[in-house]
């Protein structure tokens, strides 16, 4: 089996850096996905292993040989792409066959490897068909199929699924689950879509402007976002920032005058500190109860299941999941309150930082974990 | 439906039409219909106007072993020019396709050549290939006598052929060009993941996708080098040594202007004329088949 290695792989064009040293160890079988926003190196990355792109620096090893010199053929990955990138002018069958055709493999037991895998993929009855009279969702599975046919070492997928349909996505999600559960083979899963990206993964490599933020398994970069961008980045709606500053009384001063009260600032009064929560840890709370935050409906956004409060507590925003009925017109006042061990807190420089509450979340999802 | 555009005015089309009709009427239509005269007539010894004599003409035409060198002759130029030209023009644009960097610079540049008049480029090749004094003369030097386009007939047909084929490189170059960068980059990496190595992926993707541009110019090229040889012929050889590259153009204009044989020459002209209306045909039934991209 098969382990990806990083050490402080780096990649520039011409002058200008875009990957700047990334270091990260990729198990065998292991199903990772690299996420970030469009322009963040991430498929860089991917290519650098693939062999389409040069490693300006440093090295990535696949097993235990350095491919930094090796040809994209001499690496044993295979990869799907974008816009799936198949051979117009040759039917399903040659498509899938090219690679065993260019490797030589002698003719009989070419057709017989293209059978079964486009069987594994449902696409038996597609074979003598062109790519053009396709739909995208076969396109993607005869993408899938040519990967899947040289029983390669790495699987490498460059945001496959951004050309489908949502429904589509989906399916092809599971579809992918399923055949990297059957196969384990080591697989890297570029995205920008924090859904596929959480539905997929084992672990995260989550990357902004060239850098890794961080690595984890889906929970955990859920749950203790490293920096203020994964705090940001991962979570749907995102979390709540509120941009202010610790008193010496250990309160959290924000907004237009806004107070927040914790036990956590003490130590912190005088930086510049973002705090994080997530929406979902927000609950509605009676009025003069104890760490109630006064706030003003802005408007509310109505998801079926439940709805979110966007709302305006002395000029800093605050998005609450709200699971209640009832008219809410914006201008009504109401007051929310969130658990100490909710609350993330980012320094001046994006990172986090570690308090008593935060360190009692963490040990208490670690539990859970084990006990899961 | 079909959406139309219709003009008001009905005059004004044919005034927006006419200075176009008026070249075509001028350079073709008309010369074409003095051809078709010359060629089925006769002018009486004396003068005193031409005598009509059918297919005369064109019989003692094709029953005229010479012609049918000059054909074959033709034929071969043509090949040879077109897949030595289409050949080089092609590795030029595969090699500027593969490192992108100064593509701009190599499309111009590689087009000059394009712009040059013929009998330009026949000069300056017949200075390179001076047995005396010119670049491949320096063979000379070596084996003496061993190169002399003035007294070997397949030399000198060789030196046209180069000559011809450099100036159509540019041409092609540029068609090929955009026709290699108008393919999708993933094909050919997918091409790179499945393991195939640059030339097999030319050979396997790259060149069926560019087939149509390939067809395309292979009739243009045909045409071109059954056409446009005049100039560097002229300039060159003059035909010789010993009719060794006259070419059917070529012999239409020798016959017609040298040899006084009006009607013959007019015969010939409709031949090739035909020839050449026939290839445009295969061109325009068949460059339309489908591009595959996706």
């Amino acid at each position: 089996m098969t382990t990806i290695t990083f050490k402080s792989v780096k990649k520039r064009y011409q002058k200008t850096p875009v990957v700047h040293g990334v270091d990260a160890q990729i198990q065998s079988g292991e199903f990772v996905v690299i996420l970030g926003p469009s322009g963040c190196g991430k498929s860089t990355l991917l290519r650098m292993i693939a062999g389409l792109e040069e490693i300006s620096d440093g090295e990535i090893l696949i097993g235990d040989t350095v491919v930094n010199k090796l040809e994209p053929r001499e690496r044993g990955c295979a990869m799907v792409f974008q816009n799936y990138a198949l051979y117009p002018h040759m039917t399903v069958r040659k498509n899938i066959g090219y690679a065993l055709k260019v490797a030589g493999v002698p003719k009989l037991e070419r057709e017989d490897r293209v059978m079964k895998v486009a069987q594994s993929v449902s696409l038996e009855t597609y074979l003598d068909r062109l790519p053009g009279q396709l739909s995208g969702g076969q396109r993607q599975r005869v993408a899938m199929a040519r990967a899947m046919v040289r029983e390669p070492k790495v699987f490498l997928f460059d945001e496959p699924f951004s050309n489908l349909d949502a429904k589509l996505r989906v399916a092809m999600r599971s579809e992918v689950r399923r055949l990297h559960r059957d196969l384990g083979v080591t697989s890297v899963f570029v995205t920008h879509d924090q859904t596929e990206a959480m539905t997929l993964a084992d672990r995260l490599i989550i990357m902004n402007a060239g850098r890794v933020e961080q690595i984890g398994r889906p929970s955990d970069v859920y749950h203790n976002p490293a920096s203020r961008f994964v705090a940001d980045f991962i979570g749907s709606p995102a979390m709540n920032l509120i941009e202010g500053q610790f008193d010496a009384k250990g309160a959290f001063n924000h907004g237009k005058g806004g107070r927040l009260s914790t036990e956590s600032g003490l130590a912190l009064a005088g930086r510049k500190i973002t705090l994080g929560v997530r929406p979902e840890a927000v609950r509605r709370a009676q009025a003069g109860s104890n760490g109630a935050v006064a706030a003003v409906v802005d408007y509310v956004e109505e998801l079926g299941a439940s709805r979110l409060i966007y709302a305006d507590a002395d000029g800093s925003r605050l998005i609450a999941v709200d699971n209640g009925t009832g008219h809410l017109p914006s201008g009504t006042k109401l007051h929310f309150t969130f658990s100490e061990q909710d609350v993330h807190l980012f320094g001046e420089d994006g990172r986090r930082i570690e308090t008593h509450a935060s360190a009692a979340r963490m040990a208490a999802h670690a539990n859970k974990t084990i006990n899961a | 439906m079909e959406r139309r555009a219709y003009y008001r005015n009905k005059g004004l089309p044919w005034l927006l039409i006419a200075p176009q009709l008026l070249l075509v009427l001028v350079f073709f239509y008309w010369p074409t219909s003095q051809a078709l005269y010359w060629a089925f007539t006769l002018e009486q010894p004396w003068g005193g106007g031409n005598t009509w004599v059918g297919w005369d003409n064109f019989l003692s035409i094709f029953h005229d072993k010479e012609y049918w060198g000059t054909v074959v002759r033709s034929a071969f130029y043509a090949c040879c020019t077109t897949a030595l030209s289409m050949f080089m023009a092609l590795t030029l644009a595969v090699f500027v396709d593969r490192s992108l960097k100064g593509t701009r610079a190599f499309q111009s540049v590689y087009v000059w050549p394009y712009a040059i008049a013929a009998p330009a480029a026949g000069v300056a090749f017949r200075f390179m290939f001076a047995p005396e004094a010119g670049l491949i003369g320096a063979i000379n030097d070596i084996w003496p006598g061993i190169w002399n386009p003035a007294i070997n007939g397949y030399q000198a047909l060789g030196m046209i052929i180069v000559c011809h084929s450099w100036l159509g490189i540019g041409y092609n170059f540029i068609f090929f060009l955009a026709a290699l960068q108008m393919i999708p980059r993933s094909i050919s990496e997918a091409g790179a993941m499945d393991g195939a190595r640059p030339v097999r992926r030319m050979l396997d993707l790259q060149l069926p996708l560019i087939a149509p541009t390939v067809f395309f110019l292979l009739i243009i090229n045909l045409i071109s080098s059954f056409t446009d040889s005049f100039g560097l012929i002229d300039t060159m050889t003059e035909g010789g040594p010993f009719g060794s590259t006259e070419v059917m153009v070529y012999k239409i204009y020798f016959d017609g202007f040298k040899g006084l044989d009006y009607s013959g020459a007019a015969a010939q002209s409709i031949i090739l004329m035909l020839l050449v209306v026939a290839l445009t045909f295969v061109q325009f039934k068949w460059v339309e088949k489908r591009v595959h991209y996706n």
